[in-house]
């Protein structure tokens, strides 16, 4: 019987309408009345956003020229911000010095590579350079007065330079001291217990615009006349014991996640305290706490920005001064749309870092 | 002010614990500038230019006094103050003057122990209206909606004016100057108000400022000018006299232009006195001679400076108003160099 088929027939690709972009489309945007609907409104408002968007701040936007008389389209004038660019970036940091800032901050970006990526296996060396000779380097290059350069006050220092020294040295301190912290809080001695819960719970019970305000308008006045510390220096304490009593508790959270077997199988094995802490518990503990951690970063790393009140002319307030200036009144918008971008950036890349470092260190405890 | 109160408690227990110190002058000619308390940025009055300089009509006080003290107006270093710590600042020896449109009151000059050099600008609340409504006084203003920035004595003066005037009005309150204005431009309400200076300066940034007019009534009264610690006459002397100079030399017409010119020419024992030519005003508050000179030379007159910072041709375009010379329609009285 030839009308019967001996062979099996080749498989066939399914009909395009159900592959590909098209049966994608079909499946998800268009299966029912109400979808399409959802899908054509949803359309039309990203459409209507981002062209608006784009036409702000790039079609109708001025990029070309030096004043304010220069801004003559209906968007955007970004020659605002290429003016001022270099006082958004340092602040007053003398022109002729800032490549000390430059160099520091490549040397801290070189550190932060080698901890950060896997490129080196070992971290001894990376680590004793990122967190001795860095801060020193920096230290020296940016205030300068030593090994022939000239002293750069730290009321010069401004821009995104300040927000980054800002949050590079408070998480640098609010790490280390929260796990103290944190470890303190569950020691079974009852005066380092209580220190430590002392200690998070008083700087946790009031905002941060109160400490900074303590410390610069307080703390002045209860020292005799002439006596003054640095304001940044104020500025610095301040926000670094307010992020390591909350570093504290983000640490605690991990801490509590491992068990008490773990603790014990340690002991049983013959590890003393900080062993067990240094090489079972804390690695673990830190490895959960990673999102947290992060967290808080990005917040604090927002959180800079406060120090406005105490007349510290940060990333936003050296931006918000510049729109003061009588030649460039009415470029606020300008101003905050070009910082909100800047803090974006910096706040999605520790996103992703985060993200990254817990896949990286993924061992099966996730749900 | 609850913060005022505060600081104003503090500040006293302060001044009781450290004796009122003397020889600032002394200081100030020791570490070789003038450390100067400015605003985070007002518009025409202190904020950094493109190069990062700060630039204003307060700026020009502490400019004017380096000039006097060191015949060079850049040995000034700025700290931005905010509102709130300004006072400390001061009080805690951080800064050696304050130039930071700060208003003249009695607890301020009492009660927190500053003395106020004088009045480098005579401010007052005013009210901004759009031309189209085709009020001329703020006396037609019953039944208006009025935008105002909460917690301000802003807010309070509004309610003693409608008050006193038997008029009624909607308050529209708003926590920042930006979102007043954002409202006003909106039509939320009819009528802005805060100090006229704001006013104009808020006029600037509008896209339209001429479809817009301050009205003339100034229903209070804002002294803003420079002070400095109590209990250092010499150094409260220096920045008084500072100020006088540049309103006298306005007076008398001296100018950066022709302050060369007077100085050898001119007859007039008044411009001889202030320019130094004759007697020794310099060396009685241990100044050099010239020291009025070198303010009018390197910063100019009061005139000027105004012009400069705040004047018409700039974009705040403010006319002079009260801040004019007293014998040209304003309040400007300065004692004289004698």
């Amino acid at each position: 019987m030839a009308i019967v088929k001996t062979e099996r027939h080749a498989d066939m690709p399914p009909p395009v309408t159900q592959t590909g972009v098209i049966g994608w489309m079909r499946e998800n945007l268009f299966s029912s009345p109400l979808n399409i609907i959802l899908t054509l409104v949803s359309i039309y408002v990203a459409w209507a956003a981002i062209s608006s968007i784009v036409s702000y701040a790039f079609i109708n936007a001025n990029f070309a020229g030096e004043t304010r008389a220069d801004c003559t389209g209906s968007g955007a004038c970004w020659v605002f911000i290429k003016a001022r660019f270099g006082q958004i970036m340092y602040g007053f940091y003398p022109v002729e010095e800032r490549w000390r800032v430059d160099v520091g901050v490549i040397l801290a970006a070189i550190g932060l590579f080698l901890i950060l990526s896997d490129v080196v296996k070992e971290k001894k060396w990376p680590a004793a350079y990122m967190f001795v000779f860095v801060p020193i380097a920096c230290f020296f290059l940016f205030s300068g007065g030593y090994f022939g350069l000239e002293t750069v006050e730290t009321s010069q220092w401004g821009g995104l330079f300040l927000t980054l020294v800002l949050a590079s040295v408070s998480i640098f301190v609010a790490l280390p001291l929260g796990i103290v912290l944190a470890l303190g809080r569950r020691s079974t001695m009852p005066v380092v217990r209580m220190l430590c819960v002392g200690f998070i719970e008083l700087i946790r019970g009031v905002p941060l615009i109160t400490v900074l305000f303590m410390a610069s308008v307080m703390l002045p006045l209860f020292l005799p006349e002439g006596v003054n510390f640095d304001k940044l220096l104020r500025a610095l304490v301040g926000m670094s014991l307010f992020s390591a009593a909350y570093m504290a508790e983000v640490v605690r959270g991990g801490l509590q996640a491992i068990g008490k077997g773990q603790t014990e199988a340690a002991s049983s094995l013959g590890l003393g305290y900080w062993q067990s802490m240094g090489l079972i518990v804390l690695p673990q503990a830190l490895k959960i706490s990673i999102p947290s951690i992060v967290n808080t970063f990005i917040g604090l790393f927002k959180d800079t920005t406060l120090v406005l009140i105490i007349g510290l002319l940060d990333l936003l307030s050296i931006v918000k001064a510049g729109t003061t200036d009588k030649e460039w009144v009415g470029m606020a918008t300008e101003g905050y749309v070009f910082v909100a971008a800047v803090f974006w950036v910096f706040c999605f890349s520790m996103s992703r870092y985060s993200v990254w470092l817990e896949n990286k260190l993924h061992t099966g405890h996730k749900r | 002010m609850k913060i005022a109160s505060f600081i104003a408690v503090a500040a006293t227990a302060t001044l009781m614990a450290t004796a009122a110190t003397a020889g600032t002058l002394d200081d100030v000619k020791a570490k070789g500038f003038i450390q100067c308390g400015v605003t985070t940025g007002l518009a025409g009055f202190a904020a950094p230019d493109n190069a990062g300089k700060w630039v204003g009509f307060d700026v020009d006080i502490c400019r004017a006094m380096a000039a006097a003290i060191f015949a060079d107006p850049e040995k000034v270093k700025y700290t931005p103050t905010t509102a709130k710590e300004r006072f400390t600042a001061l009080q805690s020896g951080e800064i050696d003057v304050l130039a930071r449109n700060t208003t003249w009151t009695f607890s301020r000059d009492v009660n927190l122990g500053f003395e106020f050099a004088g009045v480098n600008y005579y401010d007052g609340q005013g009210f901004m209206v759009k031309k189209s409504l085709g009020v001329k006084s703020a006396l037609e203003l019953s039944g208006a909606r009025v935008c105002v920035q909460s917690g301000t004595t802003t807010e309070l003066n509004l309610a003693d004016y409608f008050t006193a005037n038997g008029m009624k009005y909607d308050s529209v309150v708003f926590d920042s100057a930006d979102e007043v204005r954002e409202a006003y431009l909106k039509d939320t309400c009819d009528v802005y108000t805060t100090d006229q200076s704001g006013l104009y300066a808020q006029r600037s940034v509008i896209a339209n400022p001429e479809e817009h007019v301050v009205l003339p009534e100034v229903i209070s009264k804002e002294p803003l000018g420079p002070l400095v610690r109590h209990g250092d006459n010499q150094w409260g002397d220096i920045t008084r006299w500072t100020l006088n100079a540049m309103i006298n030399a306005e007076e008398y017409n001296i100018t950066s232009a022709n302050v060369d010119d007077l100085k050898a020419n001119s007859k007039d024992p008044n411009i001889q006195r202030i320019l130094g030519v004759s007697g020794d005003l310099g060396q009685q508050m241990g100044l050099s001679n010239d020291w009025a000179y070198n303010i009018v030379k390197m910063v100019g007159n009061y005139g000027e400076s105004f012009a400069r910072n705040l004047g018409e041709g700039t974009a705040l375009n403010i006319a002079r108003g009260l801040n004019a010379q007293w014998n040209k329609g304003g309040i400007l009285y300065a004692p004289p160099l004698r």
